[in-house]
C-alpha cells in the first residue's frame, strides 16, 4: 500500500518537473495561428476590413472579434483558406467591407502632382517616391493596390488603373469548351 | 550497355516528315526589315544595347545576357536600328514583346570574326564566350546552354553526353536536314561539348525514320567513339526524359534534373551552333526552320532570326487551299499563332500551315468516362485523368501531389481521348495558376515586410520626436531664458511696491525701470 502510493507519488513528481521544465524550454512565443492566419491574408494592407492592416487583422480574427470574411482584396478564395484553417464553414464575403476586384496599380499623374506628400503618408509600404514640392511617383513594383493614397490626393491625380498583361504575366486560361464546375464557396453560399 | 530501353506509354503518330525533308536546306532572301525579339529564351530578356538610329553590323550583339540564366541576342544582318518596340512575336497569347526593329541596308557586312581555340581556354571564359553569343536549346526549349555546360555541383563526372536527334514531332524535319548536310560540322560542335563536360560516354539518339541522318552522322562519326544510335520512332522519344531512358535506362528522380544521374543533353542544332560559335565567331542570328503543311513547295529554310513568318510562307509558294491554321512548332506540342507578322525565334523549328483534316476536329467535349487511355500513353507515368480532376476543380494542391509538374505536356493524353477533353490544356492552365499564387505569395511577403518596416520607422521617429522634446523641456527649465523671464516679474512687482510707497520719488522709480 505505501510502496504503490509512493511509487505513484514519484511518478506524478517527476512527470509534474518534466512537463514544468517543457514547458519553460519549449515555450512558443507569440500566438502561430496570427501567423498563419496572417500568411493567408494578402498583404494588401487596406484597411477593408476595419483594422489598421493585415495583421491587426489577423489578430482579430485569431481572438474571434472579426469574421474571416472581411477581406475584400484576398476574395473568395482567401475565405476558403481561412475557413479551412480555422476548420469553419467558408462564407461569402461581407458587401460592407468591399467587393473584390481585379488588382489594380496606382498612378499619380505626374503633371498635376502638386508635391504635397500627402500620398506619401497615406502609403501602408511607402511604395511612393517623392519630397514636398517635387514631383511624386508610385513604384509600380511595390504597389499593393490599396487605394489609400486616393483620398489624400488634394488635386486627384492619383488613377487606378488595370495591370497591364505582358508576355511575362500572361496565363493559360481555364478550358472553355466544357461549362465550369461550380465552385465551393458558391455552394455553400447556395 | 548497347541495348536500347522501352519508356512507358507514347504513340505511333502520322509521319509528315517526307513533305518537307526531300530537298536541301534553302536560304531564302534578305528581308528588308528583320523584328528581332529580346526574349527568345527562357530566362531574363537580355539588355538592349542599342539605341533607335544606330547602325549595326551583322552579328553584332544587340542585347546582352541579364543575369545567370540568359542569353545574348545578335543583329541578323548590317543596317540601321529604326525602333526598339513591343511587336507581336509569335506566343500563345498574341501579345507584343520588345523587339529591336532593323532596316537591312542588303550589304550583310559581318563583324570582325573571331574564332577561338577552345582547347587552350579556361572552362568559365569558354562558357561564357558560348553564353555571349546567344547559343540557346535550338530544340524549341530555347534554354541557355551555356548553363548546362556548368556541371559544378551537379555531378561528379559526366556519364553521358547525349545529343539528341530523334525529332519525334510528326511533322518537323529540320533536324532530319542539318544531320544530313551538316554532319561534320554537328561532330565539331561535340569535341567542344565533350571537352567542357568530359563525359565516358557520347551518345546521338536519332529516330530510325531518318536513315539518311543516322548515315551522315555514322560517317561523321567515324573514329571519334561517338555512337549513333537509332531509337525507335515513337513520340515523345525526342523528349529529354524519353531519349535518356531509351539510351542509357536511366530516370531523373522527380525534382532532380538530368545530370543528378549523369546526363546532359543537347539537341544536334545546338551543336552545330556552339561550333558556328566557337571555330568561327558566329553568333546565333538564324536557325533551320522547317515550312511545312499547305504551303506549296514545303522544305526547310535557314532563316535569319527576325524574318517574318509571312516572307518564309511567301518563298515557299504562299499558302495552298486549305490551309486553316498557322502553328509553331509541331501538331502535338505548337501552339496556334494570331498572325503571320511575327518573327522567327530561336524556338521557332517548324512553321506549320495546318489543313482541316491535319488536326483533330474540334469537337466539344464530353465528360470523361475514366477509360484510362490517357494513362497508358503518359510517357511520364502520370495519372492523366486524376490531373484533369484536380485541375478542372482547381485543387492545386493535389495535382501537385499527383506530380503535375512532371507533365511534359506532350500531348499524347489529348490525342487519345475519346471524350476530346483538351487535357494539356488544363494542366497548363493549372501550372501558370500555381505559378501566378506563388508570385503572388512573394509579393505578398515583400508588401509584409516593407508595411512591418513602415510601422517600425514611424514608431521610431514618434519616440525620436519624444526623446527630443524631453530633452528640450528641462534643457527650458534652466536656461537663462527662463531665469530672464522671471527676473522682469519680480522687479516689476518690486518697480510697483516702490513706486505706490514712495510717488514722492518718481526719479528713482525710473531709474530701477531702466536697470530692469
Amino acid at each position: 500500500m505505501i510502496v504503490d502510493i509512493f511509487s505513484l507519488g514519484l511518478l506524478a513528481a517527476a512527470s509534474g518537473l518534466l512537463l514544468g521544465f517543457a514547458a519553460v524550454r519549449f515555450k512558443v512565443e507569440g500566438d502561430p495561428i496570427v501567423e498563419q492566419i496572417d500568411s493567408i491574408l494578402p498583404q494588401t494592407q487596406c484597411g477593408q476590413c476595419g483594422y489598421a492592416g493585415c495583421r491587426p487583422y489577423a489578430e482579430a480574427i485569431a481572438a474571434g472579434e472579426a469574421d474571416i470574411n472581411q477581406c475584400p482584396p484576398g476574395g473568395e478564395g482567401g475565405v476558403i483558406a481561412l475557413a479551412e484553417l480555422l476548420g469553419r464553414d467558408p462564407k461569402p464575403l461581407n458587401p460592407e467591407n468591399g467587393a473584390e476586384k481585379p488588382k489594380m496599380l496606382a498612378v499619380i499623374d505626374e503633371q498635376n502632382c502638386i508635391g504635397c506628400t500627402l500620398c506619401l503618408q497615406a502609403c501602408p509600404v511607402d511604395a511612393i517616391l517623392g519630397a514636398a514640392k517635387h514631383m511624386h511617383t508610385v513604384i509600380a513594383r511595390e504597389c499593393t493596390g490599396c487605394e489609400l493614397c486616393l483620398a489624400p490626393c488634394p488635386v486627384d491625380c492619383i488613377d487606378m488603373l488595370p495591370v497591364a498583361q505582358n508576355i511575362g504575366t500572361w496565363k493559360w486560361s481555364y478550358p472553355l469548351s466544357m461549362p465550369e464546375p461550380r465552385r465551393a464557396a458558391e455552394q455553400v453560399a447556395a | 550497355m548497347s541495348g536500347l530501353f522501352a519508356f512507358h506509354g507514347g504513340l505511333k503518330t502520322v509521319r509528315h516528315k517526307t513533305e518537307s525533308n526531300q530537298t536541301p536546306i534553302q536560304t531564302p532572301p534578305l528581308p528588308p526589315r528583320l523584328l528581332v525579339p529580346l526574349r527568345q529564351h527562357i530566362g531574363n530578356p537580355a539588355k538592349p544595347l542599342i539605341q533607335p538610329g544606330d547602325r549595326v553590323l551583322k552579328g553584332q550583339m544587340i542585347g546582352q545576357a541579364d543575369g545567370y540564366i540568359s542569353a545574348a541576342v545578335h543583329a541578323p544582318t548590317s543596317g540601321v536600328v529604326v525602333a526598339l518596340e513591343p511587336v507581336p512575336v509569335p506566343h500563345p497569347s498574341g501579345l507584343a514583346d520588345w523587339c529591336v526593329v532593323i532596316d537591312s541596308d542588303g550589304e550583310d557586312r559581318w563583324i570582325d570574326r573571331q574564332a577561338v581555340d577552345y582547347r587552350q581556354m579556361h572552362p568559365s571564359d569558354l562558357r561564357n564566350w558560348i553564353r555571349n553569343s546567344g547559343v540557346v536549346g535550338l530544340g524549341g526549349a530555347v534554354f541557355p546552354s551555356a548553363v548546362k555546360m556548368n556541371l559544378s555541383g551537379h555531378c561528379e563526372r559526366l556519364e553521358h553526353l547525349i545529343l539528341n536527334g530523334a525529332e519525334c514531332e510528326p511533322w518537323i524535319t529540320c533536324d532530319d536536314r542539318i544531320m544530313r548536310e551538316r554532319a561534320a560540322q554537328i561532330v565539331a560542335g561535340i569535341h567542344i561539348l565533350a571537352h567542357l563536360l568530359n563525359p565516358r560516354e557520347v551518345l546521338i539518339g536519332i529516330e530510325d525514320d531518318k536513315p539518311d541522318a543516322i548515315a551522315a552522322m555514322s560517317a561523321a562519326c567515324a573514329g571519334t567513339g561517338y555512337q549513333v544510335r537509332a531509337v525507335p520512332t515513337r513520340y515523345p522519344s525526342g523528349d529529354v526524359k524519353q531519349l535518356t531512358k531509351l539510351l542509357t535506362n536511366k530516370e531523373a528522380p522527380i525534382k532532380g534534373r538530368s545530370t543528378d544521374i549523369g546526363v546532359q543533353c543537347f539537341n544536334v542544332a545546338t551543336a552545330y551552333s556552339v561550333h558556328r560559335a566557337v571555330n568561327h565567331g558566329e553568333p546565333v542570328i538564324s536557325r533551320i526552320v522547317t515550312v511545312t503543311g499547305h504551303v506549296r513547295q514545303p522544305g526547310n529554310v535557314e532563316a535569319l532570326i527576325g524574318t517574318p513568318f509571312s516572307a518564309l510562307i511567301d518563298w515557299a509558294g504562299g499558302y495552298r487551299e486549305g490551309a486553316e491554321r498557322l502553328i509553331m512548332g509541331g501538331p502535338m506540342m505548337g501552339f496556334a499563332l494570331h498572325s503571320d507578322e511575327v518573327p522567327v525565334t530561336k524556338a521557332a523549328n517548324c512553321i506549320l500551315i495546318a489543313g482541316a483534316a491535319d488536326l483533330p476536329a474540334e469537337q466539344p467535349a464530353l465528360p470523361c468516362i475514366r477509360c484510362g487511355a490517357c494513362v497508358e500513353v503518359c510517357p511520364a507515368n502520370l495519372l492523366p485523368q486524376q490531373l484533369y480532376w484536380h485541375a478542372r476543380a482547381r485543387e492545386f494542391d493535389k495535382a501537385q501531389d499527383d506530380q503535375l509538374f512532371s507533365c511534359i505536356e506532350c500531348g499524347c493524353c489529348s490525342y487519345v481521348c475519346p471524350s476530346h477533353i483538351p487535357l494539356v490544356q488544363y494542366y497548363r492552365f493549372a501550372k501558370n495558376e500555381i505559378w501566378a499564387q506563388e508570385k503572388e505569395k512573394q509579393k505578398a511577403e515583400l508588401a509584409r515586410q516593407r508595411h512591418q518596416a513602415r510601422v517600425e520607422r514611424l514608431e521610431r521617429e514618434k519616440q525620436e520626436r519624444e526623446a527630443k522634446l524631453r530633452q528640450k523641456a528641462p534643457a527650458k527649465a534652466a536656461s537663462p531664458v527662463g531665469e530672464s523671464a522671471q527676473v522682469p516679474l519680480e522687479t516689476a512687482v518690486a518697480r510697483a511696491r516702490s513706486a505706490r510707497e514712495s510717488v514722492t520719488a518718481p526719479a528713482t522709480a525710473d531709474s530701477d525701470a531702466a536697470q530692469g
